[in-house]
């Protein structure tokens, strides 16, 4: 069984928006999102739609500027279009058209508009941003020394790393489970992963503690 | 140059090490759990991901601080991109869709699920009951009271659509997983007495003799 390739949502590119600061692109999508659920949130009717249609209209845009591959935002549209069929026809039987509308324009618009942020930003300069915005939290006095940067640039790189490690630790559980001929048995995949991950991880923390790399 | 830095004490180097490789692998392992195919479970053979079994287990296992830094760090790998939430999903749409309620849920339902293990672990008797009580108290109370309300919130929902639609369909499964993972998880506490328990515990008088 292979493991599924970890391929990150970023396309290369050049346009401004590859160029924008990922901490600015997040604080707009951020901006975006909390008055979109603020103003459909307090229900006022048509405001709400427009609102939604500016948003989705706003990220078709972004998306048609970058060019984005049509297999990633159709995966983002085929993934939610069940969720929006659902909610729509539910407005529409149980509470309003325009209701339904609304629901459907800003969900769509929304997670365009997030996915335009992921398609145009580097995986790791997403997670440098993130890192960055714990960052101020290791002056706390108890929990602060864990969050050191370098701590937290740290564990997400292992854990990637890790990845691999683990993928293999499964598919040897399930099979060895397949032998006994308990496929079936979620406890007999799951317990030997689990028990050789931690094992795995105190080699890994005294190897890094050998070598300094934690204080 | 003058005296060289004291040397820190090798047992606190060596937790911190401990401490950081277990978030880490706890991460990796949610990843892995999210997946791996889905197992075909029960006479219906409806499948279930098993990406909430990880995250169950990040808590049962490792406690509140290092349950919740394994789940935020398995959160902020799929929000910077990577296809790792289940069904090879990644990127910030999920904060946008109409899930983002559980996935944020995860947190504070993983601290629960924590708290509730150390808890647990302090006892040698009862370890199981205990360990299905905590994850049902965090990891199915507080993550569907999460999924509830960002329905309610994203999707326009009205409370009870959102409960019948979001919460009910899901927690046989869930159900199911819970117990699956508090029998793994007491299986790791056996293998491992001093992941949690005695961190939990401390040095307790009992345990010398």
């Amino acid at each position: 069984m292979r493991r599924p390739a970890l391929v990150p949502a970023h396309r290369p590119g050049t346009t401004w928006l590859h160029r924008a600061p990922a901490g600015a692109k997040l604080a707009v999508l951020a901006v975006v999102a909390v008055v979109v659920v603020v103003v459909v949130t307090a229900r006022s009717g048509d405001v709400a739609l427009l609102l939604g249609a500016a948003v989705l209209v706003m990220a078709v845009l972004g998306h048609v500027a970058v060019r984005t591959p049509r297999r990633v935002w159709g995966g983002l549209v085929v993934r939610l279009a069940p969720v929006l069929v659902v909610l729509g026809v539910y407005q529409v039987v149980l509470g309003s058209p325009w209701r339904g509308a609304e629901v459907v324009l800003d969900l769509l618009g929304l997670v365009l508009l997030a996915g335009l942020v992921t398609v145009t930003t580097p995986t790791d300069r997403l997670l440098d941003t993130i890192t960055s915005l714990v960052a101020p939290l290791q002056h706390l006095p108890r929990l602060g020394p864990h969050l050191h940067p370098d701590r937290v640039a740290l564990t997400l790189a292992l854990a990637v790393r890790s990845v691999d490690v683990l993928w293999d630790v499964a598919v040897q559980a399930r099979d060895a489970a397949r032998a006994r001929g308990r496929s079936r048995d979620v406890r007999a995949l799951v317990t030997p992963t689990v028990v050789r991950a931690v094992g795995h991880a105190r080699a890994t923390g005294d190897a890094l503690a050998a070598r300094g790399l934690v204080d | 140059m003058t005296t060289p830095a004291p040397v820190e004490p090798a047992a606190t180097s060596r937790t911190a090490g401990r401490d950081v490789a277990l978030v880490s692998v706890f991460a990796a392992l949610i990843i892995v759990l999210a997946l791996v195919p889905a197992v075909p479970v029960g006479a219906a053979g409806v499948p279930i991901t098993l990406q909430s079994l990880g995250v169950l287990l990040a808590g049962l296992v490792l406690g509140p601080w290092r349950g919740v830094a394994a789940v935020a760090v398995y959160v902020a790998l799929g929000l910077a991109g990577l296809p790792v939430f289940a069904g090879g999903v990644g990127g910030l749409a999920v904060l946008a869709g109409p899930t983002v309620g559980y996935i944020i849920g995860w947190l504070p339902a993983t601290f629960v699920t924590g708290v509730g293990a150390a808890l647990v672990l302090r006892r040698r008797r009862g370890r199981l009951p205990g360990l299905i009580l905590a994850g049902a108290a965090g990891g199915v109370l507080v993550t569907y009271l999460g999924g509830w309300l960002g329905l309610q919130l994203v999707a326009g929902l009205d409370p009870l659509a959102a409960f019948l639609g979001g919460v009910l369909p899901f927690l046989p499964g869930d159900g199911l997983k819970l117990v699956v993972a508090a029998f793994v998880a007491a299986s790791v506490h056996r293998a491992f007495p001093d992941v949690l328990a005695r961190r939990a515990a401390g040095p307790l008088p009992a345990e010398a003799s």
